[in-house]
């Protein structure tokens, strides 16, 4: 077994008894990447020289234990501070942030190893990382199909080995809909849990900011390193953070657990939904009380997000004008030529779309028919949710409607590849946990499984996950790329 | 101004830059006049990803404006986005207060030549300011412009009466008596000329008695007292004229053109932005304590009218010389400096507003710049009580004070100023006026005060102004009724 093959867990233990240096572990990484990256295009920008810098001067210091000296992947919409932060957009495409977004900060401080920039949908809007203003990143399940968005090159680079986690965000189950993609695991945390200082805003009232790992166990580290109180955010919660790791192992006997008939309905595939179902066995059989319940208002999830989502993305995505950083049209005549046209030609076409809807729909006139109606059928939403966990501790559903398709599949097809994302947009309406974890594989394609918790509930979440993942041992699968036509 | 036919109905909506020691939303300092960008940070530059943490401090500001005002502080609040394109305003929106203001409903009262009257306030809301931009020669001809940011950020007020103003006269004493309010608070430099003090105008004329209001226009670019003025004067005419064409108004925002004297079209009512307003979700609702707001009401220092009433109440001055001594703080303090060591406030009103007035408007200084302290000025009326100089010398040595800052005593005993109270001194000299004047004196005695006036201003001459003109009056009574 490679040193890359180990989990964050694994080698934190390997760094801690001095079995391995931090150069060694980065080297190993490197090399994976050296392997594999150009059959799956994770990366925008790699910083393997400072990585090499950072491991060094972790090792003179002698600093060791939980995240120090492991290599990790940081979403490109997270700001890093000396290295360019591209979301992906030709608008950004030679942007160097002056500071770090705070759950870069903190990984920095627990002695993360920065290896480099993960690709991802144009400002994370999209399913598939086809949108990347740059390139398309593969599934290293299989190569032609696409990792799942916005969060694909995160979701694939740690799918693949070359890193061991990815730090990336989540508006609607961008996080969560690659992790499924590619069988690794993803966790959207309770709204303000994690800091968005630094997170370049796609909707602020929806962006959260994530781990991406293989093991459940390795999500709960990353998030004891990433959770907590910024004064720089002021949706940032204050509530103490517990040690996720703490009692993972405790088993789920007695936990309640729904499954909303909703989840398993019309434009769910049929594979998916058995493998889901036949999860939720497996769950009856670790001693958890399995029932079917009901969340009535999730279908007009899809609708209240893509007004929501859009509109206060057309308010974000105004300061990309070419005045003050990013790309600048130079040929413009006039100050207003050079708006529009910097605009015009800066974002990619689902970016665009996605400012004009979102400008209409906050337009005078319209504004009450959408934006403040989307905000009514949003708190619809979270009640069907508060309503539900009076019942159960947790929800499980499908992640996604399907598994990963095929490069260019869905591209021409805007509305499939929307409803995509049906299973994972109610709860970041809500603004509740979840967590996707591999829940079985059809034709060699991971299936993700998303458990979901009430608010603050992502020890709750962890310790199913972890008990389902050991009972399955899903995630002991890698794909194989060595072999994969080269 | 309102004629026979019409009458002007103003709106103002003015707004003011707080002077908090940081920005609204980051910790930048607050500046004028520095280096361009060099008060600025990721935050108020608008850098991906950052987001905005609100300034108590600006908060605080508000209440208390609002609060003077007599503005019904709200619960609960929120910040909004306001979106609109431009290079001076970093993020292309600005963070705004749009459907729930800090506060509503307040009113100020100014004086009018017919008494006072009391203006309504709508709304005082917080937002943040925008940046400059600076074009070589004219906005149209310019081949570039550059940015500075040093201002984005800066905490701003808007403050927005009820259109219940009916001259340019009464708008300017509306602004004048805001931004008299707004430095006794401390809370803002009011300073109209450097931008500190900003203020469109919403106007319409009617029919007096009609109760409907007329079409308005907006009015920008009031940049002074007199372009506010003069702007209303000018619009007014304008739509008067307009409507005694025939014509009607069209709803429009103009600018005022200082050079040219006139306001001028900008953008009409279809042309106006679409703001496109919804709630900031970077920025949770405010939620303010009712005892935060009883404890910013307990603090807040007084104010012009309530000092004004003091003045006249307390010390019985006339409402004139109230009015004087309430124009600024820092001549309040000083006033209440004085009375403080000198408990003879009207003496004290006399001089304040008499000449030591005529000499800080002579070298156009205010009274904080002058050389004359409380501690200098009571000295000087104590001198002139105690009979040591006289009244005439007093306003002579107050000037000496004013241009070189010794104390009254210095400047008494070195230039031998001391009043001549020895009678037999002033009798010697009455003497002599008496001798030389026979022509008075003959008119005196046929009845004329006038003559006795006279004489007594040669004695007082005579002297150099330092006798002592109550012993002056009785000898020269004396010595006149002697004969």
């Amino acid at each position: 077994m490679e040193l890359y093959q180990h989990t964050v867990q694994e080698i934190g233990e390997m760094l801690a008894r001095r079995e391995v240096t931090a150069r060694e572990v980065l080297a190993s990484s490197a090399e994976r990447i050296g392997r594999v990256e150009n059959k799956i295009q994770a990366f925008i920008t790699l910083t393997l020289e400072e990585a090499e810098k950072t491991a060094r001067d972790l090792e003179a210091r002698d600093e060791i234990g939980g995240l120090a000296g492991i290599p990790c992947g940081i979403k490109d919409n997270l700001c890093t501070r000396g290295v360019r932060t591209t979301c992906a957009s030709e608008m950004l495409e030679n942007f160097v942030p002056p500071y770090d977004a705070t759950a870069v900060k903190r990984l920095k401080s627990a002695g993360a190893v920065v290896v480099g920039k993960l690709n991802m949908d144009e400002f994370a809007m999209g399913s598939s990382t086809e949108n990347s203003g740059f390139f398309p990143t593969h599934n290293p399940w299989d190569l032609t199909r696409v990792p799942g968005g916005s969060s694909g090159g995160a979701a694939a680079a740690v799918a693949a080995g070359e890193v061991y986690y990815a730090l990336a965000s989540d508006t609607g189950g961008s996080i969560r809909q690659p992790a499924s993609f590619c069988g690794v695991v993803g966790m959207k945390p309770t709204y303000g849990l994690v800091s968005r200082f630094g997170l370049v805003a796609f909707a602020s009232s929806l962006d959260q900011v994530g781990p991406i790992t293989r093991t459940v166990t390795d999500c709960a580290l990353v998030m004891n390193a990433i959770c907590g109180h910024d004064s720089m955010d002021s949706t940032s919660l204050k509530v103490p953070v517990p040690d996720y790791t703490k009692d993972i192992q405790e088993g789920i006997k007695g936990l309640r657990i729904g499954f909303p008939r909703e989840y398993f309905q019309k434009g769910v595939d049929r594979g998916v939904k058995d493998t889901i179902m036949e999860a939720l066995f497996k769950f009856e059989e670790l001693g958890a009380v399995v029932e079917e319940t009901s969340l009535p208002h999730s279908e007009y999830a899809l609708p209240t997000y893509y007004i929501i989502a859009p509109s206060e993305a057309s308010s974000n995505l105004a300061r990309f004008d070419g005045v003050r950083y990013g790309y600048r049209d130079r040929y413009a005549q006039d100050t207003a030529e050079m708006f529009s046209s910097t605009r015009a030609r800066g974002f990619g076409p689902e970016v665009i779309r996605r400012v004009m809807l979102g400008t209409y729909a906050l337009s005078s006139g319209y504004y009450e028919a959408y934006y403040l109606k989307a905000l009514k059928v949003r708190r619809l939403i979270k009640e069907d949710f508060d309503r539900a966990f009076e019942q159960y501790d947790i929800l499980i559903s499908p992640t996604t409607t399907s598994t990963a398709f095929r490069i260019g599949e869905k591209a021409e097809d805007l509305l499939t590849m929307y409803m995509l994302d049906m299973l994972t947009i109610p709860v970041s309406l809500a603004g509740i946990p979840s967590i996707s974890i591999p829940g079985g594989f059809l034709n060699n394609l991971p299936v993700g499984l998303q458990l979901m918790g009430p608010p603050l509930s992502e020890r709750t979440l962890l310790k199913a996950a972890y008990a389902f993942e050991q009972a399955t041992g899903y995630h002991l699968r890698t794909p194989v790329l060595e072999v994969y036509g080269t | 101004m309102t004629t026979a036919e019409y009458e002007a109905v103003i709106g103002l909506e003015v707004h003011v830059e707080l002077k908090t020691r940081s920005k609204a939303f980051c910790h930048c300092a607050t500046s004028f006049g520095v280096e361009p960008n060099t008060h600025v940070c990721p935050i108020c530059l608008g850098m991906p990803g950052v987001l905005p943490v609100l300034n108590r401090e600006m908060v605080e500001y508000a209440l208390m404006t609002a609060l003077a005002l007599n503005c019904r502080i709200a619960g609960y609040c929120k910040f909004d986005r306001k979106n609109y394109f431009y290079p001076d305003l970093p993020k292309n929106y600005q963070i705004s207060q749009y459907d729930l203001p800090i506060a509503t409903g307040g009113s100020l009262v100014i004086e009018t030549e017919n008494g006072p009257r009391t203006i309504g306030i709508n709304r005082v809301h917080m937002e943040e300011d925008t940046g400059k931009l600076v074009h070589k020669g004219s906005i149209m001809t310019t081949p570039y412009s550059l940015v500075d940011l040093n201002r984005a950020g800066t905490p701003l007020l808007e403050i927005v009466s009820e259109p219940d103003l009916r001259s340019p006269g009464e708008a300017r004493m509306y602004v004048e008596k805001l931004r008299l309010i707004l430095l006794y608070l401390g809370v803002s430099d009011g300073k109209m000329e450097e931008g500190s003090l900003r203020c469109d105008a919403n106007i319409s004329v009617r029919p007096p008695g009609q109760q409907k209001l007329g079409t308005r226009t907006e009015i920008k670019n009031l940049n002074s007292f007199r372009a506010l003025e003069r702007a209303l004067d000018y619009e007014i005419r304008r739509q008067i004229k307009t409507l005694a064409k025939g014509e009607r108004i069209i709803q429009e925002t103009r600018t005022w053109d200082e050079h040219e004297q006139v306001t001028m079209s900008m953008r009409s009512k279809e042309e106006a932005h679409d703001y496109r307003y919804f709630p900031d979700p970077d920025l949770p609702p405010l939620r303010i304590d009712p005892a935060w707001v009883e404890r910013v009401c307990r603090s807040l220092p007084e104010l012009p009218d309530q000092a004004r009433r003091r003045l006249s109440e307390e010390y019985n001055l006339r409402r004139y010389d109230a009015l004087l001594l309430t124009a600024s703080r820092d001549i309040l303090d000083f006033f209440d400096d004085c009375v403080a060591q000198y408990p003879k406030p009207k003496v004290l009103a006399k001089w304040i507003t008499g000449d030591l007035a005529r000499l800080l408007n002579r070298n156009k200084l205010e009274i904080k710049e002058s050389k004359i302290t409380p501690a200098s000025l009571v000295g000087l009326l104590r001198l002139l009580e105690e009979g040591t100089i006289s009244g005439t010398i007093a306003k002579a040595v107050l000037a000496e004070m004013f241009t070189t800052g010794e104390s009254p005593d210095k400047i008494v005993r070195e230039r031998g100023l001391t009043q001549i109270s020895d009678e037999q001194e002033v009798r010697a000299l009455v003497g002599d006026v008496i001798a030389e004047n026979s022509r008075a004196v003959a008119e005196f005695q046929k009845g004329k005060d006038r003559a006795l006036r006279f004489l007594m201003g040669q004695a007082m001459k005579a002297s150099g102004g330092k006798a002592n003109p109550e012993l002056v009056y009785r000898l020269l009574r004396e010595e006149l009724s002697g004969r």
